[in-house]
């Protein structure tokens, strides 16, 4: 037994309400630059739906993920290392910027700078790819969100292709709900495993997989490689870039940007315990509908005293340990068994697991003017509607429905049960029975998926305690513009010796900065004439001064550039600017600073 | 006696572009690991790219092996294994040609999609333009060399371009050899030094990043976070991080 530990989330997805929240934060955070425009680390998907990129789920298509040879070995399905290399000159299974979406801005100037006339002034869309003004925005990152375009692009959905044969979907029928995804930061990545530089790894402490920016060479395989398309090509840079679990955060014992910010509050964050040495065998199992329990099977329970000795001896930090007995994520995977993990049949043991909805069949038998809460109807119901539950199996669990529907009996259980004390009926063990528990644990599963605080929903150890002061990337010790080459040379202003890209890469922080400062100093809105005047008024925070929105200041000349914005950030800049300012190799991309 | 233009191009200029070609690529290392990359425009276009990347890789890959069996096999040592001179150079000329035209047709075409396609022409920068200067003018040397080669008499570059390369080695050039070859020989030989010399300076690093190390590694990369880098700010000079 090797035992290692693992930084999950769980989303329960009855309390999605698809309002893309954690997708903006996440964009603000990590990927407002040019480059990444369309790249979404954070997305929220409707089901039904295409998702993002269009039919990513069509493995005979892009081949993500792993398959079993027929000698029981599990290889990439896109081939195996000589095969990847064969068609490293142009890799055929890479989707193209239209899988995912043009990614546009709009001519805002042209709001200002039209002369007053009749007719009131348009701003069109320009492409950020191109350049060029786009005619018509076809597609998005959630052009078919809340079902929009029902039922031309049903037919596009490829989990509903599958079980098609067995149910048709009827309109009057429909059911609906959604699903935000991250990276899976897989405990058998197959991204990785694509990779021929060797550029992505998954850290040994927290089990978080990131893409060391340095190594990386742009050969693009691991964006095929990952069956769940969550690994990204910057057109810019020239490298990959995939969702960091926001690794700075999580260092610190904070949540990531997406769960922070959810207006569901329904994601969740903790530590798992596993055993790696039964990870490739688990991702080898034969038949793809046991690979939820056989990835189920892989979780050490923490609170048995001889895992956490091996876990101990294994070198996992004791808090990290005892983090592990508090693990929201590992009761609602193990303890309650109400989580499933998203596509286990692409075999990379994903880690962030879900709820299935149990809204999609309350609200249909209420629709069918029964009692929507009682546990009797849901059960019945959960039973006959052959949709939802098949659709969900397809989603989860390889198809199998069993795990699906004993998920959503425990929640329809919990649900009847606290109503009944809702409305001063007595408690019916009956209920809790029913699903295998008892009326303790029921309420204990409800207080976790209802009334968890912060501090329950998000159980996170830090790296070091010894070390939570330096961690972060602004603090008192270290200015985060010390790193070599110094500031001034960042961001999207940047273009080293070769050409854009070259050069040491600035820290994200800087990065973003200064293209926020950019944007909202530059003179057209939408310059597109070079790379650098792109702007993406997306990303306007409303603080900066576009030109032309207010007469021009006088030039005192205090050196403080634009004369606006936050002195304390021009003051780290200046000071910055004197040569030598950054004694360290370290940068927001470099060793060990990933993204 | 060799003129000092003589001696200059064919007894210091060879290793005067092999030495930028090294120390160039160890300073592009040490400075710029980042920018170090194909720079892939797949995304934008792939219908195009999918034909000319893998004709002009996989000819110049061959054209590579042509050229390391050319230079550094002495004639005599296909001679001693029983492969005639006619049959030698039917096959070099043969190889020679069929992969020239290939990695020159794929280069054409990924021209041609570079100027013709928005997004790909938007992404070249100026030093890509120069560059690729440099490298059609080394391959049209190169496939000119070869079909001036196949229409005459046939010329053996065995009998002095090849020990002249083998001179280099021993630091010893032979420049008198070099010297008495016909104008085209000279002349792709420049332009593919030139060529070495710019290659640090180039995406045509990407090249010397091959990731042939990928065949013998596992599939799953672990990596411990550097202790000594938590988090992305730099330790203050005069600091150190406590162990506790
Ligand atoms: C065996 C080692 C090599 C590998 C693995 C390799 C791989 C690649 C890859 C993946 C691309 C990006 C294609 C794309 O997606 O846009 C590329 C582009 C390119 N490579 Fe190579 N390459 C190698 C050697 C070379 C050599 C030796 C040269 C020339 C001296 C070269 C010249 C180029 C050029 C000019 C491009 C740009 C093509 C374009 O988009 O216009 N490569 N290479
Ligand atoms: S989900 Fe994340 S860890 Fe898993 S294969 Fe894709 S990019 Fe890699
Ligand atoms: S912020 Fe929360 S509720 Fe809103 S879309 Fe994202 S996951 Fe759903």
């Amino acid at each position: 037994m090797r035992v290692m530990a693992q930084i999950c989330m769980v989303m329960n997805l009855d309390k999605c309400i698809g309002c893309h929240t954690c997708s903006v934060t996440c964009k603000q955070t990590w990927t407002s630059r040019p480059g990444v425009e369309y790249v979404w680390f954070n997305n929220v998907e409707t089901r039904p739906g295409q998702g993002y990129p269009r039919r990513y789920e069509d493995q005979e298509r892009w081949r993500g993920g792993w398959k079993l040879t027929s000698r029981g070995r599990l290889v990439p399905r896109a081939g195996g290392r000589a095969r990847r290399l064969a068609s490293i000159f142009a890799n055929p299974l890479l989707p193209n910027i239209r899988d995912y979406y043009e990614p546009w801005t709009y001519d805002y100037n042209a709001l200002f700078d039209t002369p007053a006339g009749d007719d009131f002034p348009v701003a069109a869309p320009r492409s950020l790819i191109s350049g060029e003004r786009m005619n018509t925005i076809t597609w998005s990152a959630n052009w078919d969100d809340n079902l929009g375009g029902m039922p031309e692009h049903e037919s596009d959905d490829v989990v509903l292709q599958r079980i098609q044969d067995k149910v048709r979907m009827e309109l009057e029928q429909t059911f609906m709900f959604y699903l935000p995804r991250i990276c899976e930061h897989c405990i058998n990545p197959s991204c990785v495993a694509s990779c021929p530089s060797g550029a992505l790894y998954k850290r040994v402490e927290d089990g978080i997989v990131l893409v060391d920016q340095d190594r990386c060479r742009g050969w693009r395989m691991c964006v095929t490689g990952c069956p769940y398309k969550k690994m990204y090509f910057n057109h810019r840079t020239g490298k990959a870039e995939k969702c960091t679990f926001c690794f700075p955060r999580i260092e610190v014992g904070q949540p990531t940007v997406c769960s922070e910010t959810c207006v569901g509050r329904l994601r969740y964050i903790g530590v798992l315990l596993y055993d790696a040495d039964r990870a490739p065998e688990a991702a080898a199992t034969p038949r793809e509908q046991d690979l939820y329990p056989a990835q189920l099977g892989l979780f050490l329970n923490p609170h048995d005293p001889e895992v956490r000795r091996a876990a101990e001896q294994a070198g996992i930090p004791h808090d990290w340990v005892q983090a592990a007995r508090r693990s929201p994520v590992y009761d609602l995977i193990a303890t309650y068994g109400v989580a499933l993990p998203l596509h286990p049949e692409y075999r990379t043991l994903p880690m962030v697991w879900y709820v299935p909805p149990l809204s999609p069949v309350v609200e249909a038998i209420t629709a069918s003017g029964h009692d929507g809460e009682d546990y009797r109807n849901l059960f019945g119901a959960i039973d006959t509607l052959r949709i939802p539950v098949s659709y969900l199996a397809e989603l989860f669990t390889a198809g199998d429905p069993a795990p699906v529907e004993l998920a959503l009996r425990r929640l329809a259980a919990m649900r009847s049960h606290r109503r009944r004390i809702n409305l001063g009926e007595p408690v019916d063990p009956e209920i809790a029975a029913s699903v295998g528990f008892d009326v303790d644990k029921l309420d204990r599963m409800f207080r976790l998926l209802s009334l968890a605080k912060y501090e329950e929903r998000y159980v996170i150890p830090t790296a070091a305690a010894g070390d939570v002061r330096r961690l972060e990337e602004t603090e008192l010790s270290g200015c985060s513009l010390d790193y070599e080459g110094g500031p001034g040379m960042g961001g999207t202003e940047s273009s080293g010796p070769f050409g854009e890209a070259s050069g040491r890469p600035a820290p994200l922080s800087v990065e973003t900065f200064h293209g926020l400062r950019e944007r909202q100093t530059s003179e057209s809105a939408a310059e597109t004439a070079g790379h650098r005047g792109r702007i993406n008024l997306l990303n306007w925070d409303g603080r900066g001064l576009p030109e032309g929105l207010f007469p021009k200041r006088r030039e005192d000349g205090d050196g403080h550039g634009d004369g606006h914005g936050d002195g304390r950030r021009d003051g780290h800049v200046d000071r910055g600017e004197e040569p030598g300012a950054g004694p360290g190799e370290v940068s927001g991309r470099g060793e060990g600073g990933e993204s | 006696m060799p003129s000092p233009v003589d001696i200059f191009l064919w007894g210091a200029f060879p290793y005067i572009a092999v030495a930028i070609l090294i120390s160039g690529l160890i300073w592009r290392y040490r400075y710029d690991k980042f920018g170090w990359t194909t720079r892939s425009s797949e995304l934008y276009e792939s219908r195009l790219l999918r034909w000319g990347s893998p004709m002009f890789h996989f000819g110049l890959l061959v054209v590579l092996l042509g050229h390391i069996l050319g230079l550094f096999i002495p004639a005599g040592w296909t001679a001693a294994v029983g492969v005639s001179e006619t049959f030698y150079s039917f096959l070099a000329v043969t190889l020679g040609i069929v992969a020239g035209v290939l990695t020159y047709a794929g280069i054409a075409l990924l021209i041609w999609r570079r100027r013709t396609t928005g997004p790909v022409f938007l992404a070249t920068t100026v030093n890509d333009k120069a560059m690729y200067v440099f490298l059609v003018a080394a391959l049209t040397a190169g496939l000119a060399t070869t079909l001036i080669n196949a229409s005459t008499l046939h010329y053996d570059y065995r009998v002095d371009v090849s020990p002249w390369v083998r001179s280099l080695f021993v630091f010893q050039p032979e420049v008198a050899l070099m010297a008495r070859t016909p104008i085209e020989y000279r002349v792709h030989t420049i332009t593919g030094l030139v060529l070495f010399a710019i290659v640090p300076f180039t995406r045509l690093v990407h090249a010397f990043a091959a990731p042939v190390q990928y065949l013998f590694r596992p599939y799953i990369v672990y990596r411990a976070r550097d202790p000594r880098n938590l988090g992305t700010a730099a330790l203050r000079p005069g600091w150190k991080r406590s162990d506790v």
